[in-house]
């Protein structure tokens, strides 16, 4: 099996005394569309915050590997804006769009390229970049909205745009925080559509609720069941769903 | 594929036709038309702007650069500043010392050393204020020294990631802490009565009003090249990422961008601007001394800035003239009152013209329509039939 893009191993986090995270294992493969369930305060957003450097852990490793060749590299040691040249994005769990910007604007400044102060003051947008842009606009369905201000979309569109945004950095991994939330059934669906489609191209963690969506998107890969801060189990759609442990803790208590 | 040529928001014009012409007449109105009346009109002519209303433009055009430097990190940034009138004041004292220097034997103790040097008993002059004898030197201190000083505050503020009112009252201290200093006489630089007394710039008389003339001129030309260098920066993708960092801090540093560098960039480039501002005000108003880097004078900044209209480039000078002008007459018809003034137009500005003076217009207009409309509910209200 080829070498895991993203490896945590043993990694613990604790905030005044609670273990946010406890001696987590995860290994995410080159491709893969990992599901990441778990109840509340499990810790999944948690477990993004280390892999991006918002936080650090008190103990364990996340390592990053670019290819099978080159040397793995380690994210503990890395800041936020260091991650995401690696190619690690990510989308919040609450919506974070810039709310002023239009949504062009937005797309715009996540285009992936330079990031130093030089660059953004005498950046102009080339015609490969444009082309990209408004395929950007057509994948997240906000063709006809492009000149509006982010602010003022709904909570859909705006998660729609943050994947957007996600995209026009092509990033290699992604992180996605509960994307569904706040939509209607049929843009719950769309955006699984849209997940699946990128599976092979990026290797992508999802974090969510609405199990009807996770089992669509989990579509024979696997599904990691959080609990606690660790890995309670991994494995198919089915199997963790008739998991009595995982029943115990979390299917038990509904959707939500 | 060709796609239609859309307007991106992040490359519009820098100006459209109409914007030049707004931009260019007043500029060309302040900058030659009222130099030209001033000095070519007979004196008791009513079209003649006096020597005195020049001079005192003058000094609001260098007020107005230091407003709008407030307004890019406030307004577009995010940044509340409230040590912007320390650039000004530190531009200010270097520039003032080429001017002190200037005047040679001229002072009241026939010495080459300044008055106050001599008053403190110096025996000669401090050998860091040689390199001031040179004009271009004195003008590039005003610029460097409170860059450097934004630098090294802004470098270590902005790496630990201090935000918000954190970084307002540090900004504050820092003015503070420097006021004091400077009020020191042991501090070297002519304690509380500071600098005064010059005599001449370039070898010309600084009392003649042909050099007061050009130093007016000067500051509208100031004012005008940083109001369109502002103009490039907040138009460039650089200007969006200010206004993104303002809005969403996190999402821009988790989109790839250092945001503390950008911070960092912003202050250290206000900063050198604003000293060069106070470089100007100083020949014109004849003094500097550390009163005028005390906190009110930061805050009075800001007031202007809020007065006038935050986040927009015209709003800071309209309010940075609005609100001196107020206390030109103020000061004279009322000076006990104007604290009070100054602290009534903030709240009332704060609480019935969020959008300062530049949002008037569009408010009237709001209003006129809903007059307008509120006359139309009993015809289009079909509920309630008009009487
Ligand atoms: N910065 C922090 N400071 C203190 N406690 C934190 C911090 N971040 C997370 N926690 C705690 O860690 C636990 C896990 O939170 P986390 O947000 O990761 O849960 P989650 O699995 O994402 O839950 P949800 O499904 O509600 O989003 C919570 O109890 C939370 O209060
Ligand atoms: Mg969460």
């Amino acid at each position: 099996m080829a070498h895991p893009i993203l490896q945590a191993e043993d990694v613990s986090k604790t905030y005044d005394g609670f273990r946010a995270i406890n001696a987590l294992n995860f290994y995410l493969f080159p491709g893969e569309l990992r599901t990441v369930i778990g109840p509340n305060g499990a810790g999944k957003s948690t477990f993004f915050d280390l892999l991006t450097g918002r936080a650090q852990p008190d103990t364990g490793s996340i390592k990053y590997a670019d290819s099978d060749a080159a040397p793995a590299i380690d994210l503990t040691e890395l800041n936020e804006y260091e991650i995401q040249r690696l190619g690690i994005g990510r989308k919040f769990q609450t919506p974070s769009v810039f709310a002023e910007h239009s949504v062009h604007t937005n797309l715009v400044l996540s285009l992936k390229g330079p990031r130093g102060v030089f660059a953004s003051l005498f950046h102009r947008l080339d015609s490969t970049q444009r082309d990209r842009l408004d395929a950007l606009l057509k994948l997240v369905r906000l063709e006809d909205k492009r000149h509006w201000k982010a602010g003022l979309l709904s909570h859909g569109e705006k998660q729609w745009l943050e994947i957007g945004m996600l995209l026009a950095s092509e990033p290699r991994v992604l992180l996605v925080d509960e994307p569904a939330a706040g939509m209607t059934d049929e843009e719950t669906h769309r955006t699984g559509e849209l997940l699946l489609s990128l599976r092979g191209k990026h290797s992508i963690v999802v974090v969510e609720h609405d199990m009807t969506f996770v089992k669509q998107i989990s579509d024979g890969g696997q599904v990691t069941v959080l609990h606690q801060g660790t890995v309670l189990c991994e494995g198919k759609f089915d199997e963790v769903q008739s998991n009595p442990q995982v029943r115990a803790v979390y299917l038990g208590r509904g959707k939500h | 594929m060709s796609a239609p040529a859309s307007l991106s928001a992040v490359e519009p014009r820098f100006f459209t036709r109409t914007q030049w012409a707004a931009f260019l007449v007043p500029t060309l109105l302040l900058a030659l038309v009222l130099p030209l009346l001033n000095a070519f009109l007979p004196a008791d002519s009513f079209l003649r702007p006096s020597d005195f209303t020049l001079n005192l433009y003058g000094k609001y055009a260098t007020y107005a650069v230091l407003a709008l430097g407030v307004d890019l990190l406030w307004g577009y940034l995010g940044i509340l500043s409230l040590g912007q009138a320390l650039f000004f004041a530190l531009g200010g004292y270097a520039f003032g010392m080429h001017l002190l220097l200037m005047i040679g034997k001229d002072g009241q103790y026939k010495s080459d050393l300044p008055d106050y040097m001599v008053f403190l008993g110096y025996k000669a002059l401090p050998a860091h204020w040689e390199p001031f004898y040179s004009f271009p030197f004195a003008t590039a201190a005003a610029l460097i020294v409170p860059g450097l000083l934004a630098f090294v505050f802004g470098w270590l503020a902005f790496r630990s990631r201090i935000k918000g009112v954190y970084l307002s009252i540090l900004t504050q201290a820092l003015t503070y802490a420097a006021a004091l200093l400077f009020f020191r006489n042991d501090f070297g630089f002519g304690g509380n009565n500071g600098f005064t007394d010059f005599k001449r710039i370039l070898g010309a008389d600084l009392s003649s009003p042909d050099t007061r003339r050009w130093l007016y001129v000067a500051s509208v030309v100031l004012l005008a090249g940083v109001f369109l260098l502002y103009r490039w920066l907040t138009r460039a993708k650089f200007g969006h990422l200010m206004q993104a960092i303002r809005d969403g801090e996190n999402r821009v540093l988790f989109s790839g961008y250092a945001t503390a560098r950008y911070k960092l960039f912003v202050f250290v480039l206000v900063a050198a601007i604003t000293g060069l501002a106070g470089a100007l005000y100083v020949p014109q108003v004849g003094i500097i001394n550390p009163s005028e880097m005390t906190p009110e004078k930061s805050i009075e900044a800001v007031v202007w800035v809020a007065v006038g209209g935050r986040g927009t480039l015209l709003g800071p000078i309209l309010g940075a003239i609005f609100v001196n002008a107020l206390k030109s007459w103020a000061t004279r018809a009322a000076p006990e009152l104007w604290l009070y003034i100054l602290g009534g137009l903030f709240v009332g500005v704060v609480l019935l013209l969020p959008g300062g003076l530049v949002s008037l217009p569009a408010k009237l207009r709001a209003f006129v329509a809903r007059l307008r409309r509120s006359g139309d509910v009993p015809v289009a209200d079909a509920s309630k039939p008009s009487a």
